[in-house]
């Protein structure tokens, strides 16, 4: 089988020898460098991929619990803020139904007082009329009176003097009222 | 014995052995199997087995400088950012890691990190030898050493098989795949068996071996052509640029399979072995 190649016509060795120190050559080769590199080269690099690989998961771990905490924390302060604002919300209602029930208590108070004001002016008004119209009429039959005993102490015939009677009573009617309205 | 492409040329034809040289006629020098062949510069004795420290010697040692320097000064003091080095050196674990023997193993192929990243890269190194410049051989190309590789592989998987799945087991899954009707056995067991232990570490070895080899080679044979062909001659010129031209794309195209066949035999020790610890055909 190894002489396939060798048919050179001199006597060339065969590319399919195997020589023995050749092949003690090549295995040493390949024992000193298992040798080196799997029992010192590869056991440092395969420890500091493991301390690698643990350092990036956990820091992905811390990443992920402070990526959690910062989700807490948004959340508490998006209720906080949605309970703020709904208190403000309902602030707000609370102060325009006071402010409706205030200006409604005002305005009631108001319109109780304008009542009360014309209330008082008509009662003055009515005690007023009643007291004049009682006065007038005293003052009528007063004035009754006087011109009755004037018609009668003097002749009824006399037209003019008649005349002259009413004038006078009138004239003193009219003296009258503008004494009431000065005097008032 | 020539200890490199040029000498080859001269070898066969002297260093004025051109294309139209009249003077020294010959014919072209293709490189052969003798371009791998290094004389040895010291010759010892182990017990019984004569060394011979060639050109390939130095590059296997060199090589293991490389691979074992680089990832000691790259993990020297890992970092857990990392720099320059180390970051060049993790890429390469993480490729290992990752890529091979999580992928094809599953989740115990982390053990086998060490075992199939020392092949990856000591492998891509040898090859890599091919194109830099002095070296200028791939180790790989060299058959005792990827036999030496697939042997480790070899004599790591069917243990671990035996281990692992229990003897019985491990070659009556190798020996009977499921799904099939039973009297297919008589032509499948034994197939399946010289396949599995016989044919497969050797075709692990020549799969590398011989495209390290046929790369070279052509690589070689580009180059002797352009100095074969370069003469004062409109054709001289024309087939010595052209050559040059279709070596220097050649290189280009032996960086990518330096680096794919050291791939595909780590890929494949990843897949013995995960057969190994699997019992699924």
């Amino acid at each position: 089988m190894f002489t396939l190649i060798a048919s050179g016509e001199e006597a060339a060795p065969s590319v399919l020898a195997v020589p023995v120190d050749e092949l003690v050559v090549g295995l040493l080769a390949f024992i000193i460098v298992f040798g080196a590199l799997g029992w010192i080269a590869l056991p440092k690099i395969r420890k500091a991929l493991a301390a690698r690989t643990d350092a990036i998961e956990g820091g992905i771990k811390r990443a992920e619990e402070a990526q959690a905490e910062a989700q807490r924390s948004r959340d508490e302060y998006q209720q906080a803020l949605a309970a703020a604002r709904e208190e403000a919300a309902s602030i707000r209602t609370q102060a325009q139904a006071d402010r409706a029930a205030i200006v409604e208590e005002a305005r009631s108070e108001a319109r109780a007082a304008a009542a009360a004001v014309t209330a008082s002016a008509e009662a003055q008004m009515a005690a007023e009329r009643s007291q004049a119209t009682a006065q007038l009429q005293r003052e009528i039959g007063e004035v009754a009176i006087t011109l009755s005993s004037k018609i009668v102490g003097q002749s009824l015939s006399d037209d003019a003097r008649v005349r002259t009677t009413v004038d006078d009573f009138l004239a003193s009617l009219e003296s009258l009222a503008a004494q009431r309205e000065a005097g008032h | 014995m020539a200890t490199n492409v040029l000498a080859s040329v001269f070898a066969s034809g002297g260093p004025n052995c051109h294309f139209e040289n009249s003077d020294n006629p010959c014919g072209f020098p293709a490189p052969g199997a003798e371009i791998f062949q290094f004389d040895s510069v010291l010759t010892f004795q182990i017990g019984s087995i004569d060394f011979n420290i060639t050109k390939v010697t130095f590059v296997v040692i060199l090589s293991v400088i490389l691979v074992v320097g680089f990832f000691l000064y790259a993990f020297r003091r890992p970092r857990l950012v990392p720099k320059g080095a180390q970051n060049v050196g993790e890429v390469g674990y993480l490729f290992i890691r990752d890529g091979v023997a999580r992928e094809i193993i599953g989740k115990d192929g982390d053990k086998f990190v060490p075992f199939l990243f020392s092949f990856f890269f000591l492998i891509w190194t040898m090859n890599f030898m091919g194109i830099l410049p002095f070296a200028q051989i791939p180790a790989t190309s060299v058959f005792a050493i990827p036999v030496a590789f697939a042997l480790i592989v070899y004599l790591t998987w069917v243990p671990l098989g035996i281990y692992s799945q229990g003897g019985w087991q491990f070659f009556k899954g190798m020996m009977f795949p499921p799904g099939v009707p039973w009297p297919m056995y008589f032509l499948l067991t034994p197939i399946e068996l010289i396949s599995n232990l016989i044919v497969r570490p050797f075709t692990h070895a020549v799969r590398l071996f011989a495209n390290m080899f046929a790369g070279h080679l052509l690589i070689a044979t580009f180059s002797v052509a352009a100095y074969y062909l370069l003469s004062a001659t409109v054709i001289g010129i024309i087939g010595s640029v052209a050559s040059l031209g279709v070596a220097i794309a050649l290189t280009g195209f032996e960086i990518l399979i330096q680096a794919l066949q050291a791939y595909i035999f780590t890929l494949l020790a990843a897949v013995y072995i995960s057969g190994a610890l699997h019992a699924e055909h």
